[in-house]
């Protein structure tokens, strides 16, 4: 069995956790419109939370985080939703004043 | 009650007036009409005081009734000899406030009864003690203590009784100072008069702060005490003349009394000064008192000090002794080496005290001590002069009565000017026969002078000042020619009699609105109530009587003075010019008295209206300020009347058989001076069965006789105007304008005084503001100068130089830091994550095996 095709193991969530996260701030890095921006910042979280689920797994490993992991994980989901939820708030707050959600032209706190 | 709860009762009367003053003093101006703006307040104190007061004199009569068993006649005369009295020290109270005064009047008497030469003279009955010990400073004790006997008792009566009357005579006189006031006197520059609030709050303060004072005064166990609240009713009396601010002459007035008082207080303190040396104590009685090892001890007060010669007769303290004998200490300490011990030296000393006393074994060399007794007296008789206002330093009190007239009365007639009498006859076993003389004769030269000061003057309170003078010098001469209870039944009976006077004058003055007894006259009709208390007052101060039977309170008191004088007189065999011109002074004082006070009678009250404008005006006061005259009336006529005429036990039931009780150390004997050669006779003397033909009754024939020629001769010149005044004054011009101008004092005090210190004091200012200003102003011009170069150098440069420069970089590099915030948002995303990814590189570079541990 090749590496790749064979037993997956922990590394290989955690390239898909690489994979996500990178791609996580990518998105941030590069999207002006604000809903792009709260996305990649989706996948960043969940990029993480890959990386718990996988280190608290019984099967993957045999000394894991157990539950640890997984609360983790629950966790951020459930900050994440709560983040999701301010952060639109915010952006439905700056569209009603600029009708835009263009990060780039949301520059009032520029030093 | 028991005696020991007289230091109790007097003590509060005595603070309470205290509390009223404190008590006006932070609410008076906030008072309203139902407190009559704090008068209510101070009256209630004083009165509450003089209750207290009678109750203590109830409770010493209780306990000392006068006259027990000592018949005046047994103690007469001239023979000093007699056993000292062991037991002189009538009682004692401990240090501590709280104990019990032991009453030891029963042991004082035994010893008196045992004295087997019968003429012993009983120690006066006291009660002495500490209600608060402020300091012991080595030998000097500083205490807060009282000493009471009966003139303590009298005095407090008579200032309570006083005060009480006066205080609710200025709820009449002061009525005004309710609402605003206009002052009459005071123009101001466009021409009306001043107008200010009234401030009745502040009399009543100063009234209460007053009484408090003389009743301390009267109260105090020792002379620094005394000294302390002789300057309290002094500055007491400064505030009440100056209570009518505005006024220049008020000011002018207050400052003078002020100053003046000050020139004899000088003298006062020089003689404590030598007796705290010499004595090594303030007290004036003896005090028990429990030393540390709690042994009780007696501690020696001044009279017994210096009264411890046989039958109390004069001896000077051995620390007087030892203090004018310290050359000779000096050498005996020399004499006996160092080797010597202090026993020795003590003893060496000890034995030799009495020679120096005495002025060597021969009695002719120098009689150590005795001089610095003489200035010891001379001092404090100093401060008397002062307060009593006698001659040099009388100047003050006829100006003093700028202030408002119940303060005349109460202040400048009745009571404070008294406390220089009261102390010379508390003080009275200290004065050796140099000082009484001194005493006499000052009395004597003020009597006189006084007494020709008021024909002429015109202002109706001024003759009364000058009454007021005139009498304070008879009370002196009582006291100087050794008639203690002659002057102090004068002071007292003076006190009822004058502020009568007085308080009938502020009733004209209320009336009519002036001073001057030229704009008066007639207003008998007017005020009868008025004209009839003060004619009154002016029979009681002429000393009017039926010889023998009965008479005015004046007539005893005066007629004492002149039997005194003239027994001195008798003395000295008619030899002495001065005891002669002692008694014939007096005589004459006594006829001038009576003249002036019914001239000052019929200017005012009789004749016709001189000033029909004001007498259309005038009306008699209101009922609050005559029921006081009537009282005092009551008083100036009856207070120096003896029960049953002096024959029954119960007459001595009298001021005189108070004052009896109380008769200093020694004053029962005849005190000789070998030095003047003169001899003083004791009080008894004049009275006894056998010289009542040579004294007794030609004096009071003479004394009689003289008041009434005084009378008749101010009624031919101001009432049936036989004579006309103004005649007399072309006639004799010059003796005229003398007497007008006060006998120039004024004006010889202003050359003497007044101008050379001005001179001085415009020279010392000159060289103030030429040299020292001149200084000064260059050393600060020179100061300021190096502090702008300093200022330059050290504070701009570096202090400010630094912190600026420092502040300026933090500056640039947050200006420099703001523009990393550029506000996009993605730009922070990729500082976030190439910020993380530095992190990392560094951490997986740099963070070596070693820093991981």
């Amino acid at each position: 069995m090749t590496p790749c095709f064979g037993q997956i193991t922990v590394a290989h969530y955690l390239a898909v956790g690489a994979v996500l996260f990178v791609a996580g701030i990518a998105c941030m890095m590069t999207k002006r419109n604000a809903l792009g921006v709260l996305m990649g910042v989706e996948l960043v979280l969940n990029g993480a939370n890959v990386n718990f689920v996988a280190f608290g797994s019984d099967y993957l490993r045999p000394q894991s985080l157990g539950l640890d992991g997984h609360l983790m994980a629950l966790f951020v989901i459930v900050l994440a939703a709560a983040e999701a939820a301010v952060a639109l708030a915010i952006v439905l707050n700056f569209y009603n004043s600029r009708a835009s959600i263009d990060v780039d032209r949301a520059d009032h706190l520029k030093g | 009650m028991e005696p020991s709860a007289l230091p109790w009762l007097l003590g509060l009367a005595t603070l309470l007036p205290l509390a009223s003053f404190f008590f006006l003093l932070l609410f008076g101006p906030r008072l309203g009409k139902a407190f009559g703006h704090g008068a209510h307040i101070a009256t209630g104190a004083i009165v509450a005081a003089g209750v207290l007061s009678f109750v203590a004199l109830l409770v010493w009569l209780g306990h000392h009734f006068p006259g027990g068993g000592e018949h005046p006649a047994a103690e007469l005369g001239r023979v000093t000899s007699g056993e000292q009295d062991p037991a002189h020290a009538a009682t004692a109270g401990l240090s501590e406030p709280g104990s019990r005064a032991v009453g030891g009047a029963g042991e004082a008497g035994s010893a008196a009864s045992n004295s087997p030469a019968g003429h012993m003279h009983r120690p006066p009955v006291y009660y002495a003690g500490d209600y608060y010990t402020l300091g012991v400073f080595g030998r000097l004790r500083l205490s807060i203590g009282y000493y009471i006997d009966s003139l303590t008792i009298c005095m407090f009566c008579l200032v309570t009784l006083i005060a009480s009357c006066i205080h609710f005579y200025s709820l009449g006189y002061m009525h005004d100072e309710q609402h605003e006031v206009t002052d009459q006197e005071v123009t101001l520059r466009d021409g009306s008069h001043l107008k200010r609030r009234g401030r009745p709050a502040v009399f009543f303060q100063y009234m209460s702060l007053f009484c408090f004072s003389m009743l301390g005064l009267v109260l105090a166990g020792n002379i620094a005490m005394v000294f302390v609240f002789w300057e309290l009713v002094g500055i007491c009396s400064y505030f009440l003349i100056g209570f009518y601010i505005e006024r220049r002459s008020a000011c002018h007035a207050a400052n003078k009394a002020f100053i003046v008082n000050r020139i004899g207080d000088f003298g006062m303190m020089i003689g404590l000064m030598v007796l705290w040396c010499g004595l090594g104590t303030f007290a004036f009685g003896d005090v028990q008192r429990a030393d540390a090892g709690g042994t009780k001890r007696l501690e020696q007060g001044i009279f017994s000090l210096v009264r411890s010669g046989a039958d109390h007769s004069l001896r000077v303290p051995d620390g007087l002794v030892r203090l004018s004998a310290r050359d000779e200490v000096a050498r005996i300490v020399r004499g006996l080496g160092p080797q010597a011990s202090a026993e020795q030296v003590e003893q060496a000393i000890a034995a030799q005290v009495e020679t120096w006393r005495n002025g060597g074994p021969d009695g002719q060399g120098p009689r150590f001590g005795y001089g610095l007794l003489v200035l010891a007296g001379i001092g404090i008789f100093c401060g008397c002069v002062g307060k009593s206002a006698q001659f040099p330093l009388h100047v003050w009190l006829p100006d003093a009565m700028e202030g408002p007239t119940p303060v005349s009365a109460l202040v400048h007639s009745a009571t404070m000017v008294a406390a220089g009498v009261y102390l010379v006859g508390r003080f009275f076993p200290v004065f050796t026969p140099e000082v009484l003389l001194v005493i006499a004769l000052v009395g004597c030269i003020t009597l006189f002078m006084a007494a020709t000061i008021a024909i002429t003057a015109t202002d109706i309170k001024r003759v009364l000042a000058y009454s007021t003078v005139s009498q304070l010098g008879y009370m002196m001469l009582a006291l100087g020619v050794g008639g203690w209870v002659a002057g102090l039944l004068h002071l007292v009976t003076h006190a009822f009699f004058k502020s009568l006077l007085f308080l009938c004058s502020g009733s004209v003055i209320h009336a009519v609105h002036t001073n001057e007894m030229t704009e008066m006259g007639g207003l008998r009709k007017k005020m009868p109530i008025t004209a009839l208390t003060m004619l009154v007052g002016c029979l009681a101060i002429a000393g009017i009587s039926i010889p023998f039977v009965i008479g005015f309170s004046g007539y005893y008191s005066k007629d004492r003075i002149l039997e005194q004088a003239c027994s001195f007189m008798l003395y000295e065999g008619n030899r002495s010019f001065v005891a002669s011109l002692l008694f014939y002074a007096a005589a004459g004082g006594a006829m001038i008295t009576a003249f002036y006070m019914f001239r000052l009678w019929y200017l005012t009250f009789a004749g016709k209206p001189r000033n029909p404008h004001r007498y259309e005006h005038a009306h008699e006061s209101p009922l609050v300020m005559t029921v006081p005259l009537v009282v005092l009336a009551v008083f100036a006529t009856g207070v120096a009347w003896q029960p049953f005429g002096g024959q029954s036990r119960l007459s001595n039931l009298s001021v005189v058989g108070l004052l009896e009780q109380s008769r200093p150390l020694g004053t029962l004997a005849d005190a000789a001076s070998p030095a003047l050669g003169m001899t003083w006779p004791n009080e008894h003397f004049a009275h006894a069965p056998e010289q009542h033909e040579a004294i007794v009754k030609p004096v009071t024939w003479l004394a009689t006789l003289t008041a009434w020629a005084g009378i008749g001769l101010a009624t031919v010149i101001y009432c049936l105007g036989y004579i006309q005044a103004a005649e007399v004054r072309r006639q004799f011009e010059a003796l005229y304008q003398f007497l007008l101008h006060k006998w120039w004092f004024d004006e010889l005090y202003d050359v003497l005084f007044v101008r050379p210190t001005h001179a001085v004091a415009r020279w010392a200012a000159a060289v103030d503001r030429h040299w020292i200003d001149g200084l000064i102003d260059g050393l600060a011009r020179w100061t300021s100068g190096l502090a702008a170069i300093w200022d330059r150098m050290a504070d701009q440069w570096l202090v400010d130089g630094s912190v600026n420069r420092f502040a300026s970089g933090v500056y640039g590099v947050g200006v420099w830091l703001r523009r990393v915030q550029t506000g996009r948002l993605r730009q922070y995303v990729m500082f976030v994550a190439i910020g993380a990814l530095a992190v990392f590189v560094f951490i997986s570079f740099f963070w070596g095996s070693s820093w991981a541990g």
